[in-house]
């Protein structure tokens, strides 16, 4: 199905969110926004959800403790209780402030490794990927706002030029998209 | 965007639009290496080479060509470790703790500053690994399953706590400073006009486009890391306190030591960022974003942390005083009047005393006077590890097995060959790396720059 994307360039953050707000006013879906930093307030006009990768930084959190105290145990405690000055390791819990160290860098290292390899192949950056951005200036001063018409069944793109003749950008690119 | 108080100093200085921003941090990157940077970096791979070249001749010929003897055992080796770890604790700090603060001034430091940490952790993590003199099997510190029998690592063992400090603050911080980068390399490779650069900072920056979904979890992830990387940074230099804390040897065996070692570590760490800064914000024209003001800054920090490293060295002292322990009081006046008084009265020097001069705003605003300064705490944080390292071992409980230390041309030169080996990296860095976190610079731009905050409009619409 052959689409066409309208995207549209301002060279200011507030410009640009202010006349995403005028377009979601007026019914239109706003697909994407391409800017050089996070525009503050951005995400609710166009409909982003809040990300969820803090809950999975927790889950893998838990993981790295759990795996410490399973691994500390059946090392120090199970497998060669070792006898230091006479003091065996009875129990992981005789002995636990000694873990206490391992337990939270350990932790803290599959939290923090875990979220970053989630977010890169969430985001679907990764080393060798082509970068996905419709006009170079837009990781410099630039910022982009990307419609589909696929997605706007309720305007025409007459009447959509015609909105945007009205609200005002610095330019407007189209493109057929197979 | 956030509105500042009109009496706050801009952190960006003269009238920068966004695009200034990128110019300014990309242009040395895109234009020739100055002849400057070919002539220290050449200076720098020398030094690091004959270190390289020292450490190949210690792991073939065994840690016997230090100037450590059976009476002390650890001297420059565990106390250039501790030294780079230390410096090692700025950058993490000031991307984290200060990102948790909301301090918007380290934007412009940031990046050099963890740059910094990451290398100076890697030059730390080579002295534990060239101290087991067998190299090959330093994965041994690892609880791998191994034909040995039941054998594993000592996890009660301080020792072993390090490892896993070192080795998960070093990665840690390395995800944390490169998904900072990531943004800021499709920056320059948009600009890229040489195909050769445009094909390796496309791999580097991993496709990145910026859209909105990306940035969202871009800031939850940075703000998420940080609240990790923070008690990271403060549990990792207590660790290596413990190294010490948790023995018994008089001078070593002290409960001040985490807090004590986490202050020296900021504060030598600081004055690091100062030294590599100050050359770096002239050399690359990057003095409208890092200016006296952000200077001033770090001297406060260095004067707070100098103050309680100052306060450690004394509470210390007098401690082992009023604990009545004999061993314990002798630990503490040999240091002062012992053979080694002079690198105990170095250290209060350049740690006490040098510190308490940023009280004088006028000192402290003073560029040149910060280098200076930075400089003498970098030497005076050395001190205060051999200090605590060689003192409190040359005169043991036998009077019959005192010694002195005297380092050996291998000692020197392994120490000095990190330094090169980190300027090495260092300039690596600051030839090929955006220096600045240039995209998150952008976002202060209108709350923090001159020329918003002195037009007329900047307080009227909110």
């Amino acid at each position: 199905m052959s689409d066409k994307v309208l995207y549209v360039m301002y060279d200011d953050d507030e410009v640009l969110k202010n006349s995403a707000k005028k377009l979601v006013a007026k019914g239109v879906k706003i697909s994407e926004v391409f800017s050089p930093f996070p525009i503050h307030g951005i995400d609710p006009i166009i409909g982003v959800k809040n990300t969820r990768l803090g809950i999975m930084a927790f889950l893998y959190g838990l993981t790295g403790l759990t795996l410490a105290t399973i691994g500390m145990r059946y090392f120090m405690v199970v497998d060669w209780p070792m006898n230091i000055g006479g003091k065996p390791n009875f129990s992981y819990l005789e002995n636990m402030l000694a873990f206490v160290p391992i337990s939270f860098e350990f932790t803290v290292m599959c939290a923090a490794h875990g979220m970053a390899i989630t977010y890169l192949l969430r985001n679907k950056t990764l080393p060798g990927m082509p970068a996905q951005n419709p006009d170079p200036r837009t990781t410099d001063d630039k910022f982009v706002m990307e419609i589909r018409l696929s997605e706007n069944h309720k305007v025409t793109e007459s009447e959509l030029d015609g909105m945007l003749q009205e609200i005002g950008y610095l330019e407007l690119d189209k493109k057929e998209i197979k | 965007m956030q509105k500042e108080a009109a009496i706050r100093e801009p952190l960006i200085l003269g009238h920068k639009t966004y695009h200034d921003v990128t110019e300014d941090v990309c242009r040395p990157i895109e234009d020739k290496a100055p002849k400057m940077w070919y002539i220290l970096f050449g200076i720098a791979l020398v030094i690091g080479l004959y270190g390289v070249g020292s450490i190949m001749y210690l792991l073939g010929t065994g840690i016997g060509v230090w100037g450590l003897n059976k009476t002390i055992g650890w001297a420059w080796d565990i106390t250039n470790f501790v030294w780079w770890v230390g410096i090692g604790h700025a950058g993490t700090l000031i991307s984290a703790v200060l990102l948790l603060f909301r301090q918007k001034w380290r934007m412009a430091i940031n990046r050099s500053a963890e740059a910094m940490t990451i290398f100076a952790v890697f030059m730390a993590g080579t002295f534990p690994l060239i101290h087991m003199g067998r190299l090959w099997v330093g994965y041994w510190v690892m609880p791998i399953p191994n034909q040995f029998g039941s054998l594993w690592v000592n996890f009660n063992s301080p020792l072993l706590w390090d490892v896993f400090a070192i080795s998960t603050y070093l990665s840690v911080s390395l995800v944390f400073w490169y998904i900072g980068l990531i943004p800021d390399f499709a920056t320059i490779r948009d600009r890229a006009k040489k195909p050769l650069a445009k094909k390796m900072y496309s791999i580097l920056s991993f496709g990145w486009s910026g859209r909105a979904k990306h940035w969202n979890r871009f800031e939850l992830v940075s703000l998420v890391l940080a609240g990790l990387a923070t008690p990271l940074v403060f549990s990792v230099h207590s660790i290596v306190s413990f190294d010490f804390a948790t023995s018994v040897i008089p001078g070593w065996h002290t409960t001040i030591f985490p807090p004590y070692f986490v202050a020296g570590a900021v504060f030598s760490g600081f004055a690091m960022v100062q030294t590599l800064l100050l050359i770096m914000r002239k050399a690359m024209g990057l003095e409208a974003y890092i200016h006296t003001k952000h200077v001033e800054y770090m001297n406060i920090v260095i004067m707070v942390t100098g103050s309680i490293v100052g306060t450690a060295y004394i509470t210390e002292l007098f401690i082992s005083w009023y604990s009545g322990v004999e061993y314990e009081s002798y630990a503490f006046i040999n240091r002062a009047t012992g053979p080694y008084w002079w690198a105990y009265w170095s250290m209060m020097t350049c740690n006490v005393i040098s510190p308490q001069l940023m009280w004088i705003r006028r000192l402290r605003r003073s560029l040149l006077f910060t280098f200076f300064i930075s400089i003498v705490v970098n030497i005076g944080m050395w001190f205060e590890r051999y200090v605590i390292i060689v003192t409190s071992i040359h005169r043991d409980y036998v009077p019959a097995a005192w010694s002195m230390h005297f380092p050996s041309h291998i000692d020197i030169a392994v120490y000095i060959g990190t330094i090169g080996l980190f300027f090495v990296f260092f300039l690596l860095f600051a030839r090929f790396f955006p220096v600045l976190a240039l995209n998150e610079v952008k976002t202060i731009l209108k709350g923090s720059g001159q020329s918003y905050k002195e037009s007329p409009d900047y307080h009227k619409h909110h």
